[in-house]
């Protein structure tokens, strides 16, 4: 059973989305901006890893480090995208406070904005933390730009150092201007206007790797606002079958006359071929139930939870709008922010 | 031509690895399509063919970890005892500890004074923990240390799971331009250093530039920074020796790539991009492994079982309609996974593959590891859809 979406999340601004490698990160990322813009929002959809994931899932060409709409949504909503650059982020900065000219465009041909970044390895989270806030908080006539930010974030494997700001502050000067941008960085991480949401796949690697960073980002004081179990895979077989058919006890006979009577006289081959496949299935099916028992444990109603289909013709545009539409179902809505910002 | 009719040339796992002149295997792909296991599994099969085989590991889950008999980080590779079969070689295994592999490099390259000063260095602990490329450097570092002692006659390496499958084969550059010292004398004193070529370019810029760098790093950390590139100036030259000397062997004719990769687009796209970079570096590519597909194993197509299933009622029909929905799923899943094979042959026709059913459960054990290596070197010279499939649509 899913738990949905909890009702805090509609206070979220800051949703950052991440997962173990190949759990489908990034196009839930996409989904989730979908089903946040319906009903005439604006979301912004960020990438911070250089991979160019967010035009891949739209189908576009790679996105300049620039806030390009990408996705309109149902109801007149609107998606933005922005793939964020470290090195142009570092260069903005420096443009911001001290003014370089067109030396900036030579230094990092030079090598030398990655070797400052490569310097301080906290700088890079600072600069791109810091770029996501500033999207968030950012206001223009007295509204905010946007109803809800979505951050693809690096994997789980990194998440917690990524997000843990404050320790990449060791990093930086106590004092000057990025240090100053990096205190509101936490104090947005840290508050209720973030959440993090994991993506899994039932399988056991990644059902572990969720249960362990939901442990990290609790003890970072990090919220974790859902659970977020990506590609779930019909389940064909009647549950009382699953458990001997995964023992390799499919009655061949029972299948064979259950064809014959639907029109199909099949080879004994080719039934032993469908009799072998219903075995593979249902062994997965019953480690599915199992990853699935073993999050109902851990996490019990304490973390939201939410399913996604898995596609089996592979993920285009169309099906991208059958995930945001499967979230919305689930109860995913961004609160309206037009409200006059206080 | 339809994509399923397109075919690849199957990738000869039993030759490679029974191959004396193969030396070293080097498994890379993107991060999550099972690299190490496929690098366990190949290093297995290999031992029990005879081959006397190391294996290099980067981050095994557990289970794998300890089935290899891994328990702890050793940074020495240990023996695998119950490697079976007539013809037996043997198998060791070792997790790369890179910590312990960067101390070491620095104790091979200075004095013992020097090396206690880097070590010692707080910016060194930046460095050798989380410069990104650190674990990429010292696992091909690892490599050229376990060639050099020929204890082995095949080393299998699995690589980090990097952002970019790429990065090991270009951390050692970065790493090198890192620790030259150029950028580091001109962040600390870019009156001095640098030479006035590197000032005319960017003129008052850099003054700016350096200031603003040392506004925002703080000014110990660069006096740090600063110190350990001094003091690491005298073993640089070793480190990029051995540098060069990995990659010349990386390029030797011992030496076959083999690219993991499951049949999803990212993961093709990142096994695309480095078969274009290895035909580009002039590295040998072994072949593709597709991994965790999932072969349709009855000839009867998607429309007709799904048909099938809607007619099926009575004593029986419910087994037979979820028996026939789940072949229609598979058919599916197949079909893309062959759509996106064909693809990537599309762009790269001759670069040999094999296809790597999944195994239903995660590897726990060395059986585990058994059944993936003879899944790995199952050839195939047929097109996967059997003769009545294809009729059948």
């Amino acid at each position: 059973m899913t738990s949905g979406w909890p009702a805090a999340m509609s206070d979220v601004r800051l949703h950052v989305v991440s997962g173990k490698g190949g759990t489908g990160k990034t196009t839930v990322a996409a989904a989730l901006a979908l089903a946040l813009a319906e009903g005439g929002r604006r979301t912004l959809l960020i990438e911070v890893e250089g991979r160019q994931g967010i035009a891949q899932v739209f189908d576009t060409a790679p996105l300049p480090y620039e806030e390009r709409k990408i996705a309109v949504a149902p109801g007149g909503g609107e998606v933005r995208a922005l793939a964020v650059d470290v090195e142009a982020a570092l260069l903005e900065y420096f443009e911001m406070f001290y003014r370089l000219g067109v030396a900036g465009r030579t230094l990092r041909r030079m090598g030398a904005i990655e070797f400052a970044t490569t310097l301080a390895p906290g700088l890079r989270d600072v600069l791109l933390t810091g770029k996501v806030k500033e999207c968030v908080s950012r206001v223009r006539d007295g509204r905010r730009v946007y109803d809800a930010v979505v951050l693809d974030a690096p994997p789980t494997g990194r998440l917690v150092n990524f997000l843990d700001v404050t320790k990449a502050m060791a990093d930086l000067a106590k004092a000057g201007p990025i240090h100053k941008q990096a205190e509101g960085v936490v104090r947005l991480l840290h508050s209720p206007q973030t959440a993090v949401h994991l993506v899994t796949l039932l399988e056991e690697l990644p059902v572990t790797e969720t249960l362990e960073a939901a442990d990290e980002l609790a003890a970072a004081d990090l919220r974790t606002g859902a659970v977020i179990v990506n590609k779930v895979r019909e389940q064909w077989l009647p549950d009382r079958s699953v458990a001997p058919a995964a023992d390799g006890r499919v009655d061949a006979g029972r299948v064979r006359s259950g064809l014959v009577a639907a029109g199909l006289d099949l080879p004994a081959d080719v039934v032993d071929g469908l009799v072998a496949e219903t075995v593979e299935h249902a062994v997965r099916v019953a480690a599915e139930n199992a990853a699935m028992a073993r999050l109902d444990a851990a996490t019990g109603p304490r973390l939201g939870r939410l399913e996604l289909p898995q596609v089996l013709g592979g993920i285009d545009l169309g099906s991208l709008y059958d995930l945001a539409d499967a979230l919305a179902e689930q109860g995913v809505g961004a609160r309206r922010a037009d409200e006059v910002v206080a | 031509m339809t994509p399923r009719e397109r075919r690849t040339d199957p990738l000869d796992v039993d030759a490679l690895i029974d191959d004396r002149d193969t030396r070293i295997v080097v498994c890379c792909g993107a991060g999550g399509v099972g690299k190490t296991t496929t690098s366990a599994a190949l290093a297995l099969r290999a031992a029990e063919r005879g081959r006397s085989v190391v294996v290099l590991t980067i981050d095994p889950a557990k289970r794998l970890a300890q089935a290899l008999g891994l328990s702890e980080l050793s940074n020495e590779p240990s023996r695998v005892g119950a490697v079976d079969g007539p013809h037996a070689g043997e198998l060791h295994a070792m997790m790369l500890d890179m910590r312990r592999t960067f101390d070491e490099m620095v104790h091979a390259h200075a004095d013992p004074d020097r090396a206690e000063k880097i070590i010692a260095n707080p910016f060194y602990q930046t460095v050798s923990s989380s410069f990104s490329g650190t674990q990429e450097y010292m696992a091909m570092e690892k490599l050229g240390q376990l060639a050099a002692t020929d204890t082995w006659d095949l080393i299998v390496v699995d690589t980090p799971p990097s952002r970019s499958a790429l990065d090991f084969l270009d951390a050692p550059q970065r790493m090198s331009n890192f620790l030259d010292g150029r950028m580091i004398r001109l962040l600390s004193s870019p009156a001095r250093a640098g030479g006035r070529g590197i000032r005319k370019i960017v003129g008052a810029g850099f003054g700016l530039f350096a200031k603003a760098v040392s506004t925002i790093l703080g000014g110990q950390l660069l006096a740090d920074a600063s110190a350990f590139v001094q003091a690491f100036d005298t073993m640089f030259g070793g480190f990029r020796e051995r540098a060069t000397a990995t990659y010349a062997l990386l390029r030797s004719p011992g030496t076959a790539f083999v690219v993991v990769a499951t049949p999803e687009p990212d993961a093709l796209r990142e096994a695309a991009y480095f078969v274009d970079r290895l035909s580009a570096e002039e590295m040998p590519l072994a072949g593709l492994v597709l991994n965790r597909t999932h072969p349709v194993l009855a000839p009867l197509s998607a429309a007709k079982a799904r048909a099938a299933a809607e007619s099926a009622t009575g004593q029986g029909g419910r087994l037979a309609a979820a028996v026939l929905r789940l072949h229609a799923d598979r058919v599916d899943l197949a079909d893309r996974e062959d759509r996106l094979l064909a693809r990537f042959a599309g762009a790269h026709p001759t670069v040999a593959v094999t296809r790597v059913p999944a195994v239903s459960a995660d590897v726990s054990d060395l059986d585990g590891l058994r059944e993936i290596g003879a899944r790995l070197a199952t050839v195939e010279d047929e097109p996967v859809v059997p003769a009545l499939l294809r009729e059948a649509r």
